[in-house]
């Protein structure tokens, strides 16, 4: 009998302390979450002015990142298309960039096991970050609530820091003098510098470089980068075989 | 409709339809191991095109403008782990320097 009400003080007491701990986990992770939505609004300011600069209107620019919702994707659209380069090319890049998302979600839908409605809505915000922030947590349970949190942070922070951007870009005017035309450059290094760990991925990106410059004066404008990045890639998955 | 209507309006919905195509179609599509090593190494590929394209294309001409300072500062900002804002104010500053100074 003792041993009974030993034992049920000390799962009550445990469970007091998991409680606790479940607490305190949810406390850090929305903490993280913010943090990761206030880390992009740089991102999302610069994008913004740029894309207006680049000559899309301020409606524009604000639906991309409603709708398109994806940093590297949307930069690399309004950073061709203000170069003059082709839809084409510029649509191709875009949505060739954009393609790791789907990758994302269907290995984070298992994580998550959101009910059906939710699906689309958890789609739409799978990116780098929730991504990122639903691995980490999943050892520890955590998976669901860190993509969720880190979702509409990073949601809601980049889309005000979308409108900010493009309001400060329509008043800048032209965007060499600002010098906001090499936005897109720092934002793309930015965006590359963590992918840059193993050697192989930094012959790769040489190779990607090389051959998109190269290409600069025999092909339209746009184009480059799609036959650099794609050739490359392409090159990097046969050598693996 | 404009081509910039045209290119935004696809662009968003064609993204966010890939982003809906992860959840529905069946894994084992996307469990080739080739189609995987392709996806990972797109980004880093089309991102380094992007880089150098960039700075160094206007149109059809390779040119060397302030851009190049701006790139210059952002890949030694990068490799100091600097913050996202830091890298591109620094290099839009630095470019927006050499754009006075050149004239």
């Amino acid at each position: 009998m003792r041993g009974h009400v030993w034992s049920v003080l000390v799962v009550s007491f445990a469970r007091g302390v998991s409680a606790e701990d479940d607490a305190a986990s949810l406390r850090r992770i929305r903490a993280r979450a913010l943090v990761i939505g206030l880390s992009v609004t740089p991102f999302g300011v610069s994008f913004g002015a740029v894309s207006v600069g680049s000559g899309l209107s301020v409606l524009q620019t604000c639906l991309l990142s409603l709708v398109l919702f994806s940093g590297a994707s949307q930069f690399a659209l309004v950073s061709i298309l203000g170069a003059g380069g082709g839809v084409g090319s510029a649509l191709a890049t875009t949505l060739l960039l954009g393609s790791r998302n789907g990758l994302y979600g269907a290995g984070v839908r298992g994580l998550l096991r959101a009910p059906a409605w939710l699906r689309p809505l958890a789609a739409q915000v799978t990116i780098d970050e929730s991504t990122a922030m639903a691995f980490a947590e999943a050892p520890a349970g955590f998976a669901a609530s860190a993509f969720w949190s880190t979702a509409a942070s990073v949601y809601v922070l980049w889309n005000l820091a979308t409108v900010l951007g493009a309001l400060v870009g329509r008043g800048l005017g032209s965007l060499s003098v600002a010098g906001l035309d090499a936005a897109g450059p720092a934002a793309f290094v930015a965006l590359l510098g963590p992918r840059l760990r193993f050697a192989s991925a930094r012959v790769v990106a040489l190779v990607a470089a090389a051959v998109a410059v190269l290409c600069v004066p025999l092909l339209p404008a746009g184009s480059p980068v799609l036959v650099g990045g794609g050739l490359a890639a392409l090159a990097a998955v046969a050598r693996r075989r | 409709m404009s081509t910039l209507w045209v290119a935004v309006l696809v662009a968003a919905l064609g993204c966010a339809l890939l982003k809906q195509l992860g959840y529905v179609v069946p894994g084992r599509w996307l469990e080739g191991a080739r189609v995987r090593a392709f996806v990972d190494v797109l980004p880093v590929a089309l991102l380094s095109a992007l880089v150098t394209v960039s700075t160094f294309a206007s149109g059809t001409r390779l040119v060397l403008d302030s851009r190049a300072a701006g790139l210059l500062v952002a890949v030694v900002l990068v490799a100091l782990r600097a913050p996202f804002l830091l890298v591109v104010v620094a290099a839009c500053a630095a470019a927006a320097g050499v754009h006075a100074l050149s004239g």
